[in-house]
């Protein structure tokens, strides 16, 4: 392995500048003349705007101008639409009403944009939006996901039942079957608690117009530009696509929040045009709470069917999936397809079938955040399992392993086919780290300290490297999956990579160059990533699904191979040598048995000065570019261990030990990759333990701020023990199969598996506040009494 | 929100319908209250700054009083605009009887609704802040019911 090639924990190239507070956010970005944007939001969940006057806002001193729904329908801005088609059970197509970048008719939750008013200041701009008359004609909300199918009350015309479908997949009748011939039921109750992003980067975008030619340019806090650029020309029609650039410079934290098209930019790059100058936003923190989109809310009833042995015979599920008002760009997907398709988790199940009501609710809307569905089946999965296991009097690890996918490929009855992977040796080797057969005696050693003491295991899979073209496709994705690259190799032989793949926090100026300087032989300081600019690449899906390693770095490999092909050919003409006769090796080119040898930049210089090869046969220059549509989704997989200790007095739950041992196939820095396993085991943590976004029952979100709404800190979580085992993925060259979500979606079932078995009983829901455990333990102590 | 209560008031029943029914007493006894005068027959219109947790507004309102079954009780109801802080509204039931030892006994049956940046930030805290603002008033108004304190 070479210093900085691939598996080399290199430090990241760009930490410096982010925290020497030297990196260009959306909100670094100013420009000349700039005016500030400020939205009236609906303090309403439901409700009619009769009017909006504007007339003491446009008295406010330094206002420049008041725009409403009515305006952007003037110009035929379009709402904002929803990207995959999902058909319900009956065949009909999906409810997804569009949402208007500002409310035409009815306001549908807290939040929702009325008006945006210009200003020449920030201040100036919040001030009119407050002095904006808004006259509302009140209608009820409806916020409870299980209530509103049956409600009086209705969102949207177009969507009956304010259900936007009722949605299947499986087997029902072989399922229902071999729940007949079951010895054993195991059925739960799950909610899985709606969150809030919480990016360290609030959202922010800055519009802006040339009048000279035409073309207007926005900067955004986004995880994938070009998508936003063809949503923002193809269906809102803001400007055509050749005339629409968007920038997405360092974006501080996504997790899926800004992979959607919001309002604010699509209104700011409109504006802009309307008033002749830059316009500027930024959210406040309330702001982000109350209009990014949420993840996770789901309810579900799942059931777990066994034989005499605990071998796993069928799964039913009924989910009801809370949308929110709209359907955001990518909701639609998330418990369907990211979801459902996942509940086979690491076991070998004859039978599944899934049902999933997603409905919409006065609330903000939900979508994919990190993880997107998965965290949820996963949670849905390991909890039965677990409960399971406990029911029938079997080991969890030993039920686990008697139920594990052990030959590949697999096909599972919920569409994925598992390529490869080792469930066993995660768990046995997460089983020593965390030494399990000593755990009764840690158990003892704690009730002598007044703790209850509890383990929990989570054996999880997810599908990655989003995604074959075709096959989202002919599930009802609007686009097609594959990544984009380009190698521009310059003359002095330092080499720009241009990649559709987004960097908001993932470390792609690292990891990108060093399969650069693994491939090319030279060191990581000759490789510049480019991204995030629709005029620099050509075209790109974005950063979400943990797919900018099997798929975008695949697409640069791709280029890489073109470009090493180019330049052997040169190469052969430097060397007076014949082009099978050249070998590439260590960033030179040799005649292979001899010492002729001319390495990777003086080839770089060769094919631009063109002297010495005949320009007929070869075109000068070294730049290459490739497509890349993956043949599969990508499944890591592996086992998470939680210990926890409960103080019964205080209901305090304090983890107090976390093996994690991931299967992500080939690493290109381990480094980088046990940072995402930590980042995304302190969310699940997060989920698990800490945090819930609640309405009230007249649509007001009630944890808005931090205040109410607890995030995980360092505090909160041990030192990680992060491992890895090695099964290369083999639908990519590179062996791939991504990290990035697999930390949130392992954890919160470990750490409620280690309640559930610290407390005896299962009955805790997320998230295990220490109110609620405190409960559980007294209602524990009571059922002991009787 | 819901909030109950119970005071006993040192005069007699008629007299607190009274008070209950002037503007001017409301208004000194309404905390943080700008304005408060008659507008139509059972009707006001009130401002009043209110602080909870963060958010500290001035909310321009309208005051309804309905239900009126003199000297037993009534109903105010209420909502009010506090600019970006959000809105708020609700009502509350007046009922009067003669207490035992002399005066009379004032129980109030209060449902209230908050939305925008006041709902957001404060939600927690809107229990306390209303508690402590009806302990407020009705000191206020026990006061004024007793000439020896005022």
């Amino acid at each position: 392995m070479s210093k900085t090639g691939i598996g080399a924990p290199v430090r990241r190239l760009e930490d410096h500048r982010f925290i020497t507070g030297a990196g260009n956010y959306t909100d670094d970005v100013n420009i000349a003349g700039q005016a500030y944007a400020a939205f009236a939001r609906s303090e309403h969940a439901h409700a009619s705007v009769r009017k909006v006057d504007a007339s003491k806002a446009m008295k406010v001193a330094g206002v420049v101008a008041v725009f409403t729904g009515a305006d952007l329908e003037k110009d035929a801005i379009g709402p904002l639409p929803a990207g995959w088609m999902i058909h319900s059970k009956d065949g009909s197509p999906m409810n997804a009403p569009g949402h208007p970048c500002l409310v035409q008719g009815k306001a549908r939750y807290v939040g929702d944009p009325i008006a945006v008013v210009i200003g020449e200041t920030q201040a100036a701009a919040r001030a009119g939006a407050e002095a904006l008359e808004i006259d509302y004609d009140v209608h009820e909300a409806v916020t409870d996901m299980m209530k509103t199918a049956s409600s009086p009350i209705q969102l949207h015309d177009g969507a009956p039942k304010n259900t936007c479908y009722e949605w299947e997949l499986g087997d029902k009748a072989a399922t229902a079957a071999a729940f007949k011939q079951a010895k054993h039921v195991t059925k739960l109750q799950i909610i899985n608690n709606r969150l809030v992003p919480n990016a360290m980067e609030p959202r922010s975008a800055v519009g802006d117009y040339d009048s000279g030619t035409g073309v207007s340019t926005v900067y955004t806090t986004s995880q994938n530009p070009h998508v936003a650029r063809l949503v923002m020309s193809a269906f809102l029609n803001v400007a055509p696509e050749h005339k629409l650039r968007v920038i997405a410079p360092d974006v501080g934290g996504g997790f899926g929040s800004k992979i959607y098209v919001y309002p604010e930019e699509v209104v700011c790059t409109w504006a802009a045009k309307k008033v002749g100058r830059a316009v500027k936003w930024t959210a406040e923190r309330t702001e982000s709470f109350i209009t990014d989109a949420h993840g996770r809310d789901h309810v579900t009833t799942a059931e777990l069917a066994t034989d005499e042995r605990g071998k796993i015979l069928a799964l039913r599920v009924h989910t009801t999936a809370n949308l929110g008002a709209y359907p955001s760009l990518f909701a639609t997907c998330v418990p369907t397809y990211l979801y459902a398709t996942l509940l086979s988790g690491q076991y070998d199940i004859p039978a599944i079938y899934a049902e999933v009501d997603a409905v919409y609710t006065n609330t903000v809307p939900v979508d994919a955040y990190r993880g997107a569905g998965r965290p949820e089946a996963t949670f849905v999965v390991e909890r039965l399992v677990e409960v399971c296991a406990r029911e029938l009097g079997i080991d969890p690890a030993t039920f686990r392993k008697r139920n594990f996918v052990k030959k590949f490929p697999h096909q599972t009855p919920v569409i994925m086919m598992y390529d490869a992977g080792d469930y066993a040796a995660s768990l046995n080797k997460a089983c020593d780290i965390i030494d399990y057969k000593g755990f009764g005696k840690r158990k003892r050693e704690a009730a002598r300290r007044g703790k209850l003491r509890g383990i929990g295991f989570s054996t999880y899979i997810e599908a990655c490297g989003i995604a074959p073209s075709a096959a989202v496709g002919s599930l009802g994705a609007g686009v097609g999956l594959w990544e984009s690259a380009e190698v521009r190799v310059n003359p002095t032989g330092n080499v720009e990579i241009l990649t559709g793949s987004h960097s908001h926090g993932q470390g792609h100026e690292t990891t990108f160059a060093q399969l650069v300087s693994e491939r090319l032989g030279i060191g990581i300081d000759q490789v510049s990533i480019v991204h995030g600019d629709t005029d620099k690449v050509q075209f790109g899906m974005g950063t979400y699904g943990s797919r900018s390693g099997a798929v975008g770095m695949t697409a640069i490999s791709k280029a890489l191979d073109k470009v090493e092909a180019k330049a052997k050919k040169i190469a052969s003409h430097l060397l007076e040598a014949a082009e099978a006769d050249i070998e590439f090796k260590d960033g030179a080119f040799s005649v292979s048995g001899t010492d002729k040898k001319v390495t990777f930049p003086e080839v770089a210089l060769n094919a631009y000065v063109a002297h010495k090869f005949p320009s007929s046969e070869i075109e000068p220059g070294l730049k290459e570019g490739a497509f890349h549509d993956p043949a599969n989704f990508t499944f890591p997989a592996g086992c998470h261990i939680c210990e926890i200790e409960i103080d019964p007095e205080t209901g305090v739950s304090e983890v107090v030990n976390w093996v994690a041992v991931d299967d992500f196939g080939i690493v290109i820095n381990p480094m980088i990759v046990e940072g995402q396993v930590h980042g995304g085991i302190a969310q699940g943590v997060g989920q698990a333990l800490l945090e819930r976004a609640v309405y009230d029952d007249s649509g007001q979100l009630v944890t808005a701020s931090y205040m109410d709404y607890c995030m995980p800190r360092a505090d909160n979580l041990p030192s990680f023990k992060v491992d890895t085992t090695v099964t290369p993925c083999p639908s990519n060259p590179l062996g791939i199969k991504g990290c990035g979500e697999a930390g949130a979606i392992a954890a919160p079932p470990a750490v409620i598996n280690a309640i559930t078995d610290a407390l005896g009983h299962e009955n805790i829901s997320m998230p295990a506040t220490p109110q609620a455990v405190w409960q559980a333990v007294r209602k524990g102590m009571a059922k002991a009494a009787e | 929100m819901k909030m109950t209560g119970e005071y006993e008031l040192p005069a007699a029943r008629q007299a607190v319908w009274e008070a209950l029914n002037d503007a001017d007493v409301l208004k000194d006894c309404i905390p943080g209250c700008e304005l408060f005068e008659r507008d139509g027959e059972n009707g006001f219109k009130a401002t009043a700054v209110a602080k909870i947790g963060p958010v500290k507004a001035k909310f321009n309102g309208s005051v309804q009083l309905s239900d009126l079954d003199p000297p037993n009780g009534y109903r105010i109801s209420g909502e009010g605009q506090g600019g970006v802080a959000g809105f708020a509204k609700g009502g509350a039931d007046v009922r009067l009887a003669d207490a035992e030892g002399g005066g009379t006994r004032l129980t109030y049956d209060v449902d209230a609704q908050i939305g925008g940046k006041i709902a957001q930030l404060g939600q927690r805290l809107v229990n306390g802040a209303a508690k402590k603002m009806a302990d407020q008033f009705f000191e206020n108004f026990r006061k004024k019911l007793s000439p020896d304190e005022a």
